[in-house]
């Protein structure tokens, strides 16, 4: 029988056939952390390990609560610093070059047929480009700094087949959401995700991203697609055949799926569970007091490029605060240059720092008891992004900027 | 025997450690006072040690966090049995020596307040209810649990 996607990589890992089902002991190529590296870092001593086997392998970079919110985290931040140095870690990303999950696949980190794991459900966003990459605990990540490996089992593989074209209003986010939706928040667990689709050169690098990203929020250990020429394009490696990665025909699936993208709709994930997706049309006329648009889901120039077309020459309601957080420095850079600032500045909208932002609730932009915000990033769960009395609705950044200008929930399919 | 504390689905980790307190707690005893605090806030008062937690699918899932382990670990819980885990949480729970077991049975026969214990040598769950056996867990996993965690078993690696 033929090999899936992740039965390749791992069988080439481990240096010997392995199917799913199996649990192995593999080297990743890369091991990501981040805020949290203050506290892995302390598990060094309990482990009885003073040096990480490879610091080449790891990449470290502050996105979380960055800059310091308070002197708990600056000493947090402080302590990482000294780490990096001491271990002499080059990978190291300081307070504002962007998010996590950005950077990995910005710094080509992530690689077609790489392994890398993460101390970060969302690791799962580096699969866009065709790596296997999945989230691990923080135990876990100090493991295979100190060893150099970790136990996996190589996941079963579910197929998600897309044909047809998305509208000009509904994006990556909304197939995402929209596919939450049907199979719950535990519809792949375990299982690794495979998109794919008939032709797939109508999904950047960066809608896979979004859809590799929120992989995690259906539980998947990891989702990919197999890399093409969009990939080798977008890795300045036009010509490279990665064809070797693709699922055989005739590999195992547990289940597949398809999905017509002419049908998909905006759609809106209500509080506080991201499979609680409801066309926005139906949520339409919810007010709302915030509305933010980055994270490593929704951060990226396409993404900003979209709000702009949406906000150019309109404003933001007086009564939303409109956050946005470009998910990069180099990503920012490009929206000044492309005078998307500048648009979105003009709408109303506060320009704040690359990063995380109010996404985990720690700062910039909590939310009061009963406020309501609604976000392109990945959760809505209870009390998130500040008091459990407030509520987050997630939607793509078209619905986003269409919400943040009419103050409510608003479809964004009058500005295309 | 402990109490069974039984939950419903997609029990997830802002309700078992709140992403508030993520930055702010690093004592495991303290976590263990915010344990379900916002889902059950009566659960950290009322836990007692060998206490087992029985919840329905996707149990743990949203973060990576640790400290939702633990503070379960540290409020006395002694397993975890659900109809199914979030897999970061599983890896979590192995490696911080909390045995997560996923009977789907067992959990449609328990109810809130039933007694339960956990067997993993013999690998059966015995309850008020009747018993309930699970395939042995693979041998890398059974080790570290043996070792009470993953930290314990690398520093006997790291000892040798
Ligand atoms: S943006 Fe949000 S989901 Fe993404 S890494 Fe940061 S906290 Fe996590």
């Amino acid at each position: 029988m033929g090999k899936t996607f992740s039965e390749k990589v791992f069988s080439s890992k481990a240096g010997r056939d392995v199917s799913a089902g199996e649990i192995v002991t593999l080297e990743p190529d890369y091991i990501l952390t981040h805020d949290n590296t203050a506290a892995i870092l302390k598990k060094l001593p309990e482990i009885g390990a003073a040096r990480l086997k490879y610091p080449e392998r790891a990449v470290v970079v502050l996105d979380h609560v960055t800059p310091a919110a308070d002197s708990t985290h600056a000493a947090n931040h402080k302590s990482i610093r000294a780490f990096v140095a001491e271990q002499g870690i080059n990978n190291f990303y300081d307070v504002g070059r962007g998010v996590c999950h950005q950077i990995m696949v910005e710094e080509h980190y992530a690689y077609p047929g790489k392994l890398i794991l993460g101390s970060d459900s969302h690791t799962t966003t580096a699969g866009a480009v065709g790596a296997f990459a999945a989230g691990i605990g923080r135990t876990e990540a100090a493991g295979i700094w100190v060893t150099g490996e970790l136990w996996l089992r190589c996941p079963e593989t579910m197929r998600i087949s897309l044909s047809g074209k998305l509208r000009s209003y509904a994006s990556a986010k909304d197939l995402a959401l929209t596919l939450i939706g049907r199979i719950g928040a535990d519809g792949a667990i375990y299982r690794a995700v495979e998109f794919s689709c008939e032709n797939d050169d109508q999904f950047s690098v960066s809608d896979r991203m979004v859809l590799c990203n929120l992989a995690a929020e259906m539980g998947a250990k990891n989702g990919y697609f197999a890399p093409d020429e969009t990939v080798a394009e977008y890795l300045g490696e036009t010509g490279s055949d990665f064809s070797h990665l693709r699922s055989d025909a005739d590999a195992h699936y547990i289940e597949e799926l398809a999905f017509n993208l002419a049908e998909i709709e905006p759609v809106v994930a209500a509080p506080h569970a991201v499979d609680n997706v409801h066309p926005a049309v139906e949520l339409a006329g919810k007010r709302i007091d915030q509305a933010l648009l980055g994270t490593c889901t929704n951060g990226r120039i396409e993404d900003l490029r979209t709000a702009a077309i949406v906000l150019e020459g309109r404003t933001v309601s007086s009564h939303v605060r409109l956050l946005v957080f470009p998910a990069s420095a180099k990503v920012y850079r490009q929206a000044l240059d492309e005078g998307i600032v500048r648009t979105l500045l003009d709408a109303g909208a506060v320009w704040m720092n690359p990063g995380c932002g109010p996404c985990l609730g720690a700062h910039e932009g909590a939310l009061a008891p009963g406020e309501a915000c609604i976000s392109t990033a990945n959760r809505n769960f209870k009390g998130r992004m500040g008091h459990p009395d407030s509520e987050i609705y997630l939607a793509s950044p078209a619905t986003v900027a269409a919400s943040a200008i009419a103050g409510e929930i608003a479809p964004p399919e009058e500005y295309f | 025997m402990g109490r069974v504390f039984k939950y419903g689905d997609d029990v997830n980790t802002d309700v078992l450690f709140p992403g508030k307190h993520t930055y702010t707690v690093s004592d495991p005893l303290e976590m263990a006072q915010h344990a379900l605090e916002d889902l059950d806030p009566a659960f950290a008062k009322e836990v007692k040690p060998g206490d087992i937690i029985v919840a329905g699918s996707n149990f743990g899932c949203g973060s990576s966090r640790e400290q939702a382990v633990l503070a379960l670990k540290y409020a006395g819980v002694t397993a975890v049995i659900a109809e199914s885990f979030a897999r970061i949480y599983y890896r979590n729970c192995i490696n911080s020596g909390l045995p997560a077991l996923a009977l789907p049975e067992a959990v449609s026969a328990l109810n809130d307040g039933d007694e339960a214990e956990a067997d993993l040598a013999a690998g059966v769950v015995k309850t008020s209810k009747g018993d309930f056996s699970f395939a042995p867990l693979p041998p890398e996993v059974q080790a570290i649990l043996d070792a009470g965690g993953l930290i314990e078993y690398l520093r006997k690696r790291f000892a040798r």
